[in-house]
């Protein structure tokens, strides 16, 4: 057991300061036990969000010296004894009160995505999809909406880019309908304007803070990339689109070079 | 005197408060009624309700992987597993629908693991004759909770976030009127004035101390139905899940889901001896393997094999864990080892279990595809809850409807595992076309009276405004201490006895307590608000617990051992008495339906004969 030192910032979006705190820290802590022995002991009114506790819910997401992480799944001795902690919001959304951030803009995102749409007819029969066509997306339904990959990407850090891009979680959501073997829906032109995927340029900042390590790039934005950029930037698949239909088209994946993703 | 001209009301037809799995299957169905007004309240962020907590995956006989499956063995089941005081209808709607709601929600967007057909893949579970679980990976729940809350925001329903409900109204002929709400983020009060009212609102796990619940289960639900007058019915069946982590201390109560057994991992104690053989109870012998040969025989898909022991129900698997550490036998830090590592390859193990693997790899530096995990009881769920009328959902006040955690019956005294995500479905399917029907029997919205709305709302604000007072936080520790030792899993008269004394000095306690700080964001006065029900829920279930002199399921007595069958007939059930005191009563059980009587109480031969007489008639003739 030791004493150790944080910093917690406390406020609001106008006004607000780091305070200072000491707290008892014993094995096996995360850095979420710490706010709320704070919160229990010293400061009542300490805002913070949380949950499950275990990483599934993706509630208690925060800034620690700088790196975006799950409150519950930071470990205290991954951190020097001597070593001050700093707690701060997620940067890249206002804060309604000490680490509590307004996400919503989040669910503003979901919710002008087309959602999942399977015919009327496959309805009338149980599924049937083999594990192999549906593990890419499971790996995009892994995601716990902690919005980590939100407030790292660096378009919607400025707030323009909020309103060019969807970010990289609606991304993967995209990807996780359109690779659906049972879904009818087309998206790819809503990828391209609605959700703004030109707006990436694949820094895999995004990737790097998920805390289920989703191929969020590799896996959801880049192939998103690859279908706007077959239906919209390459002649001959312009004129194959115009003349073959969505499933059609889908099947035959055409080879895009990745100079043409950086920028589209 | 308080002005509440300037509070916001909003109106609906059907209200729906949680927003879990049962909140918002209720919500969804009642919005496909036509013309009816659906709002939707939570007290976190939408999505993040803790059925997102849910691993093991969701049971329905949909006979996948097992073709022998059907309803009628579910049924079976479900009814022996709780100690056959389930509410028979309740069980019999569930068994029934469970298939059509899992498929509903596989064309609303889940995707399960599939079978080598391409089919919803099953998995075994503890008391489950057959796989049965349609699961994703070991995070059914997330799935299903993506799943609902993404078609969900397309269906009109008007949701609030991060509103906590603080009390219903009723109008003078004791309908439900409406329901006072606050705002998390500002404070702010809001007043929604509805026909019907859908309580979808969890249990109460977090008034013990070891538990796998999140701060939401403060018993919100419990705690309003029972001051608007509502009964609460079985609250002495508390299931403590036999597989929690132990260590390291703050991880203390997380869920190891059921699915580490049901793919084969098995328990030890600090000989390294295999106990569950040990405590096999003799209702299920006949079902139970009792060597370890033939439990490996049944893991690797022989037919004629019988279960493994650590398969058994949750009630039996606790008990024996609790009892291996009391005799000296516990591992390190005072639990069972869990052992999947020496059973299953670790690619398989990462596969199957990926987020087990990733828990204890994080949370407490293990990697469990090399080593045993630890584990130990932890509070799990509340089979009881608020008593509705199994056909509708309905409770004992008119307009006021509960389903999920927060409703009591189905599972009687001890729930399988996988019966609850599917219990959300079901039941919360049917109370939202219920509500939306009643709500449109009605011809005008019921009047909420000024002066409810200012006591509820007085209420809650004079915890901010005292001068000084007692520590929220503290109260409920010490809440969650007494639970603990005092009405925990194991019971006996003189703890309840000094429990209930202790919470009735806990409330006196909170009758002073105060909130530092202003009403934003202020978890503070959050914690003094849920104290209240958490109270009343442990007060419910002490009193309960204290009531039932026998063990049964969840409800194990030391000074009574043994299944009593007189109390077989009975029901306990908690109200708030004419004297405002909580009156606890036994209340004779209806009779059973015979047929469901027949099929619950037939041999397990008897009954896949039949079944498979059923399916062959069924069976298109070539």
């Amino acid at each position: 057991m030791s004493l150790r030192n944080f910093k917690i910032y406390r406020g609001d979006d106008e006004r607000g300061e780091l305070v200072n705190y000491q707290c008892e820290v014993t094995e096996g802590m995360v850095v979420l036990d710490v706010i709320h022995r704070i919160q229990a002991d010293q400061a009542n009114d300490l805002a913070c969000r949380w949950n499950c506790k275990a990483g599934k819910c993706g509630s208690c997401s925060i800034e620690i010296n700088g790196k975006p992480r799950l409150g519950c799944m930071t470990r205290m001795n991954e951190f020097e004894e001597d070593q001050t902690l700093t707690i701060t919001p997620l940067k890249s959304f206002p804060v309604i009160k000490d680490i509590v951030t307004d996400v919503s803009w989040n669910y503003k995102q979901n919710q002008e995505i087309t959602p999942f749409t399977p015919s009327e007819e496959s309805k009338k029969k149980d599924f049937v999809m083999m594990q192999k066509d549906v593990d890419r997306v499971q790996e995009f339904r892994k995601c716990i909406e902690c919005y980590l990959c939100q407030n790292m990407c660096h378009v919607i850090r400025d707030n323009e880019g909020k309103e060019n891009f969807s970010g990289p979680r609606y991304m993967a959501r995209l990807a996780s309908l359109e690779m659906h073997p049972m879904d009818t829906a087309d998206r790819i032109e809503d990828v391209k304007d609605k959700h703004g995927s030109g707006m990436c340029n694949i820094t895999r900042c995004c990737t790097e803070v998920c805390p289920e390590e989703i191929q969020i790039t590799d896996d959801a934005i880049i192939p998103l990339k690859e279908r706007v950029v077959d239906r919209f930037y390459d002649p001959v698949m312009m004129l194959f689109n115009k003349i073959f239909s969505k499933k059609e088209r889908q099947k035959t994946k055409s080879k895009v070079s990745s100079f043409l993703k950086m920028f589209f | 005197m308080l002005d509440i001209s300037g509070i916001k009301r909003l109106q609906f037809d059907v209200l729906v408060i949680g927003a879990g799995g049962a909140g918002l299957s209720a919500a969804i169905a009642a919005s496909q009624e036509e013309g009816i007004r659906v709002g939707l309240v939570c007290k976190s962020l939408l999505g993040k309700a803790h059925t997102v907590m849910a691993e093991g995956g969701m049971a329905a006989a949909l006979a996948n992987v097992d073709e022998r499956d059907d309803w009628k063995i579910h049924f079976r089941d479900t009814m022996r597993g709780g100690k056959m005081l389930n509410n028979w209808k309740m069980a019999e709607i569930h068994a029934k629908n469970a298939p059509d709601r899992v498929r509903e929600l596989e064309h609303w967007g889940a995707v399960f693991d599939r079978t080598r057909d391409g089919l919803i893949n099953q998995r075994n579970f503890g008391g489950h004759r057959y796989p049965r679980l349609a699961h994703v990976g070991d995070r059914t729940g997330l799935e299903m909770i993506r799943t609902l809350q993404d078609h969900g925001i397309h269906q009109g329903i008007d949701i609030h976030m991060e509103c906590t409900a603080l009390d219903i109204t009723k109008d003078d002929s004791g309908r439900v009127s409406g329901i006072v709400c606050m705002y998390r983020e500002t404070g702010e009060f809001i007043i929604f004035e509805t026909k019907s009212l859908i309580f979808a609102t969890g249990g109460a796990g977090k008034s013990w101390e070891v538990t796998s619940n999140s701060w939401e289960y403060t018993g919100d639900g419990y705690g309003m139905a029972y001051e608007a007058g509502a009964e609460l019915i079985d609250m002495e069946f508390n299931q403590f899940h036999p597989t929690g982590m132990v260590w390291p201390p703050s991880v203390k109560g997380i869920l190891v889901t059921e699915g580490v057994r049901g793919e084969g991992g098995i328990l030890k104690n600090s000989e390294g001896k295999r106990f569950m053989f040990d405590y096999i109870p003799e209702k299920f012998a006949n079902e139970t393997a009792d060597t370890e040969e033939e439990a490996a025989r049944w893991l690797e898909g022989d037919k004629s094999a019988r279960r493994p022991p650590e398969l058994l129900t949750r009630d039996v698997v606790a008990r024996a864990i609790n009892t291996e550490v009391k005799a000296g036998r516990g591992s390190k830090h005072g639990g069972a080892y869990l052992d999947i590592a020496t059973q299953r390859s670790a690619e398989d193990i990462k596969k199957k279990l990926p987020s087990m693997y990733h828990q204890f790899k994080v949370l407490a530096e293990l990697d469990i595809t090399k080593q045993p995990m630890e584990v130990g009881p932890t509070c799990h769920y509340f089979m009881g809850g608020i008593k509705v009328e199994a056909e509708t959902s309905m409770t004992t006040v008119d307009g006021l409807f509960a389903c999920g955690e927060a409703a009591g019956g189905m599972h009687g005294a001890n729930r399988l595992g996988g019966n609850s995500l599917s219990d959300l479905l079901v039941f919360g399917n049917l109370s939202g076309i219920k509500a939306a029907e009643y709500s449109r029997k009605l011809k005008s919205m019921p009047k909420i009276k000024d002066e409810d709305i200012k006591r509820i709302i007085k209420s809650a604000t004079s915890i901010l405004n005292r001068e000084k007072g007692n520590n929220p936080y503290l109260i409920h520790e010490d809440l969650q201490k007494n639970m603990q030792y005092n009405v925990g899993i194991i019971r006996t008269k003189k703890e309840i006895i000094d429990g209930i004394s202790r919470i009735e000095k806990m409330k006196e306690e909170f009758k002073e307590v105060k909130a530092a700080g202003s009403s934003q964001f202020n978890p503070g006065w959050h914690e003094a608000l849920a104290l209240r029900n958490l109270l009343i829920s442990s007060e419910a279930v002490a009193k309960s617990a204290l009531l039932r002199e026998e063990s049964r399921g969840a409800h194990t007595r030391e000074d009574f051992p043994d299944e009593n069958k007189d109390w077989l007939e009975y029901n306990i059930i908690n109200r708030r008495g004419k004297d405002g005191k909580m009156e606890t009563i036994k209340e004779k059980r209806g009779f059973p339906d015979s047929e469901l009587k027949r099929i619950a109480n037939s041999s397990i031969e008897e009954l896949e004969n039949e079944v498979k007489k059923d399916h062959e008639k069924l069976m298109p003739k070539v």
